[in-house]
C-alpha cells in the first residue's frame, strides 16, 4: 500500500482582476489557514485592507482549499467585520463563517488605577501583616488547646509523625549542618587567631570559638539551615494537599489539621533542632579546633581541656534553648504559610518563598531578643 | 484514499519491570474520530501520552503527520506541535494566567500575529465553547471544573489544530453539557475536518461521536473498527462495556433516537 503523506498546504494567494463592465473582482486560492497565513500574514493583510476599500468588489473564495477560523477572521476583519455584498465562497466552506457572525460582545476593561493606589499598596501590605498575626496567634492558641487535649488522652499522641518528622528535619539534616559548620568554624578560628596573633593573646582562641559558636552561631546557623531546608518542605506539603484536597479529606473526616499536621511538626522541630544545634557546635568547634592547630598550634587535648573552663555551661543551655525555640517557630511559621496557600501553583510558589523569608527574619529577630534578655548570663 | 495521521508500529511501553502495552498496532486515519476504550489502567492515556511523545515507547514507533516522535529534527517537532491541540483530563489550565492569557498564549508563541487579531480568535474560540466574555479575565483558580475543561478545549484549538487529542472531554461535565461538547466537537469536525482521537468512559459520547472504536485490554488492542464491530466481539471486557446494564441502555436509547430521525 503506497504510503501518502500530507502535503504542504499552498501558499495563499490574492489577485485582483478587473472586468470589462469596470467592477472588480478578487480571487483568493490557496490554503487561507493559521499554518500557511502564519508567515504571509505582514504581506497579505495590507493588500486585502487596500482592495476592502472598494465596496463593490466581488470577493471570490471558490479558489480557497482549506479554510479555518482564523483565516475566514482575517477576512471577515477586511470587510469591516460583516460579511462582504458579493461573495461567492465553496459551500462547505460556509459553515466556518458562520462562528463569525455572533454578536461582538465588549470584553470587561480593567477598572482604571487609583490615584491612591501608592497609599493603599503600604495599607494592604500593613492589613496582610496584621491579618498573618492574627491567623498565626489562632494557629498556637489551637495547637495549645491540641496540646492539653493530649496530654489528657495520651493515647492519641500523633507518635508516628512526630518520630518521622524527626528524621525528616533531624537525622537527613546532620550532612548539611555538619559540611556548613566545620567551614564556619574554620573560617572563624583562622581569621581570629591571625588578629590574636598580634597581640599575643593566642590562648584566647578557644574563649572566641568557644562563647561563639555554642551561644551564637550554633543555633542561628542550624536554624537557617533548617528554615531552608525543612520550612520551605512543611510548606510546600501543606500547600500541595490543599492543592489536591487532601486538607478538605481530613476535615470531613473530622481529623483536625492541627492535630495531625501542625503539632506534630512543631513538636518534632523542637527536639531536633536542638540535637541539631548540638551537632552543628561539635562540628563547628571541631572545625576551629583544627584551624587554630594549624595557625597558631594550639594542641587539640589543650584546646578540649580548657574549653570548658574558658565558656560557662549557660552558655550551652542557653544555645540548646534557642534551638527549642527556633524550631518551634520555623514549624509555625511554615505551617501557618502552608495553610494559607490557594490552589494554583503560582501561590504555592509565593507561599514557599514567603515562608523561608519570614521564618529566617523571624529567627533573627528572635535571637536579638534573646541577647538583650540574657545579657548577664553566661558571660564574664 | 485516506491519510493516515497517526501510524503506531509495535508499540511497547514498559515502566520499570511493568509492562503497559505490548506490541500495539494502529492506524488513525484523516478526518476520522477514533476512540480509545478500555477499563481503567489498561493504559488508554498511556497511549495517548505516546502519540504525544510524553513517553518513550520500550520498544516501536509512533508516526503522526508521518513524523516519527523520537529522533527527529526539533524543528519538525516543533513544527509538528503546531498542527495538533490537546485536552487534557484536568484542563490543564495555566494557573497563573488568566483564562483569555491561556487561550492567547499558544497564538502569542508563533510571534506573527498581532494583538488585536489574537484578541479578535480568543474571543472567537471562546464563545464557540459556550464561554462569555465576562469570564475572560478570570483565573482558572475562580472556575467551576466543566468551565476549566471547556476554556481548556477553546486554548486546544486556538491554533486551528488538523488534528486533536481529548482526554476524557466530558467527564466531571453535567448531561447537558456533555451534550453540547459533544455537538460541538461534531460542528467542528465538519467545519474543519479535524481528525480526532479521544479517550472516554462515556459511553453516550462514545457512541454519538466515533467512527471507529479501538478496544485495548489485557494490554494488547483487541480489536479495533466501526462500533458495531466492536459491540459484536465477543470478548468478555467487551460484552460488558457495552452489553451491561448500563451499556445496552445507551446503545438502545440511541439506536432509538437515530431510527426516530431517520423516520422523520
Amino acid at each position: 500500500m503506497p504510503d501518502p503523506k500530507p502535503q504542504p498546504a499552498p501558499a495563499p494567494e490574492l489577485r485582483g482582476v478587473t472586468a470589462a463592465d469596470g467592477t472588480r473582482r478578487l480571487e483568493l486560492s490557496g490554503a487561507w489557514n493559521l499554518q500557511a497565513l502564519e508567515h504571509r500574514l505582514a504581506e497579505l493583510a495590507p493588500r486585502l485592507a487596500e482592495n476592502a476599500a472598494d465596496a463593490t468588489a466581488r470577493w471570490d473564495l471558490r479558489g480557497v482549499e482549506v479554510i479555518d477560523h482564523a483565516g475566514a477572521l482575517l477576512l471577515w476583519r477586511t470587510w469591516g467585520r460583516r460579511r462582504a455584498a458579493n461573495l461567492v465562497l465553496k459551500p462547505e466552506h460556509e459553515l466556518v463563517f458562520r462562528h463569525l457572525e455572533l454578536p461582538a460582545e465588549p470584553v470587561p476593561q480593567l477598572p482604571p488605577r487609583d490615584p491612591l493606589w501608592a497609599v493603599a499598596v503600604v495599607g494592604r501590605k500593613m492589613l496582610s501583616v496584621l491579618d498573618h498575626l492574627a491567623t498565626m496567634v489562632m494557629v498556637l492558641g489551637q495547637v495549645v488547646l491540641d496540646t492539653a487535649y493530649l496530654v489528657r488522652q495520651p493515647a492519641r499522641i500523633p507518635w508516628r509523625e512526630i518520630s518521622a518528622s524527626v528524621y525528616r528535619t533531624g537525622t537527613q539534616a546532620l550532612g548539611i549542618t555538619a559540611l556548613v559548620g566545620f567551614l564556619i568554624g574554620v573560617v572563624l578560628s583562622y581569621l581570629s587567631s591571625q588578629q590574636l596573633r598580634l597581640f599575643g593573646a593566642d590562648a584566647f582562641i578557644i574563649n572566641i570559638l568557644g562563647v561563639s559558636v555554642i551561644r551564637e552561631l550554633g543555633p542561628v546557623l542550624a536554624a537557617i539551615l533548617i528554615a531552608g531546608r525543612s520550612g520551605s518542605a512543611i510548606t510546600a506539603q501543606l500547600g500541595v494537599m490543599r492543592v489536591t484536597q487532601e486538607l478538605d479529606a481530613m476535615a470531613v473526616m473530622g481529623i483536625p489539621h492541627t492535630l495531625r499536621l501542625i503539632l506534630p511538626k512543631m513538636l518534632a522541630l523542637a527536639i531536633s533542632m536542638p540535637l541539631v544545634v548540638l551537632w552543628t557546635d561539635a562540628v563547628a568547634l571541631l572545625g576551629g579546633m583544627v584551624a587554630a592547630n594549624a595557625e597558631l598550634g594550639i594542641g587539640y587535648r589543650y584546646f578540649l581541656s580548657s574549653l570548658p573552663d574558658a565558656v560557662p555551661i549557660a552558655n550551652l543551655w542557653l544555645g540548646l534553648g534557642k534551638g527549642v525555640v527556633f524550631g518551634l517557630l520555623i514549624a509555625l511559621v511554615a505551617c501557618h504559610f502552608g495553610l494559607r496557600i490557594e490552589p494554583n501553583t503560582e501561590s504555592l510558589g509565593i507561599g514557599t518563598t514567603n515562608s523561608v523569608v519570614t521564618s529566617i527574619t523571624v529567627v533573627i529577630i528572635v535571637d536579638a531578643v534573646f541577647a538583650i534578655m540574657f545579657k548577664d548570663v553566661g558571660i564574664g | 484514499m485516506t491519510e493516515r495521521i497517526i501510524e503506531i508500529k509495535g508499540l511497547w511501553t514498559q515502566f520499570g519491570g511493568h509492562t503497559v502495552h505490548r506490541g500495539i498496532d494502529l492506524d488513525v486515519h484523516s478526518g476520522e474520530i477514533m476512540s480509545l476504550v478500555g477499563g481503567s489502567g489498561s493504559g488508554k492515556t498511556t497511549l495517548l501520552r505516546q502519540m504525544l511523545g510524553l513517553e518513550k515507547p520500550a520498544r516501536g514507533e509512533v508516526r503522526v503527520f508521518g513524523i516519527p516522535l523520537h529522533g527527529s529534527e526539533p524543528a519538525a517537532l516543533r513544527k509538528l506541535r503546531d498542527r495538533w491541540g490537546v485536552l487534557f483530563q484536568e484542563g490543564a489550565l495555566f494557573s497563573a494566567l488568566t483564562v483569555y492569557d491561556n487561550v492567547a498564549l499558544p497564538l502569542r508563541e508563533m510571534r506573527t500575529l498581532d494583538e488585536e487579531l489574537i484578541h479578535d480568535l480568543v474571543m472567537m474560540k471562546l464563545s464557540m465553547v459556550g464561554i462569555e466574555p465576562l469570564h475572560a479575565t478570570k483565573m482558572p483558580a475562580e472556575l467551576s471544573g466543566g468551565m476549566v475543561k471547556r476554556i481548556a478545549l477553546a486554548r486546544a484549538l486556538a491554533l486551528e489544530p488538523e488534528l486533536l487529542f481529548l482526554d476524557e472531554p466530558t467527564a466531571g461535565l453535567d448531561p447537558d453539557r456533555s451534550e453540547s461538547f459533544v455537538t460541538l466537537i461534531q460542528e467542528l469536525h465538519r467545519e474543519l475536518n479535524l481528525t480526532v482521537v479521544m479517550v472516554t468512559h462515556d459511553l453516550e459520547t462514545l457512541v454519538a461521536l466515533s467512527h471507529r472504536v479501538a478496544v485495548l485490554c489485557d494490554q494488547r488492542l483487541e480489536i479495533v473498527g466501526t462500533l458495531d464491530e466492536v459491540v459484536a466481539n465477543p470478548h468478555p471486557f467487551i460484552c460488558n462495556f457495552f452489553m451491561g446494564e448500563r451499556g445496552r441502555r445507551v446503545l438502545e436509547a440511541v439506536k432509538a433516537v437515530k431510527d426516530v430521525m431517520f423516520i422523520t
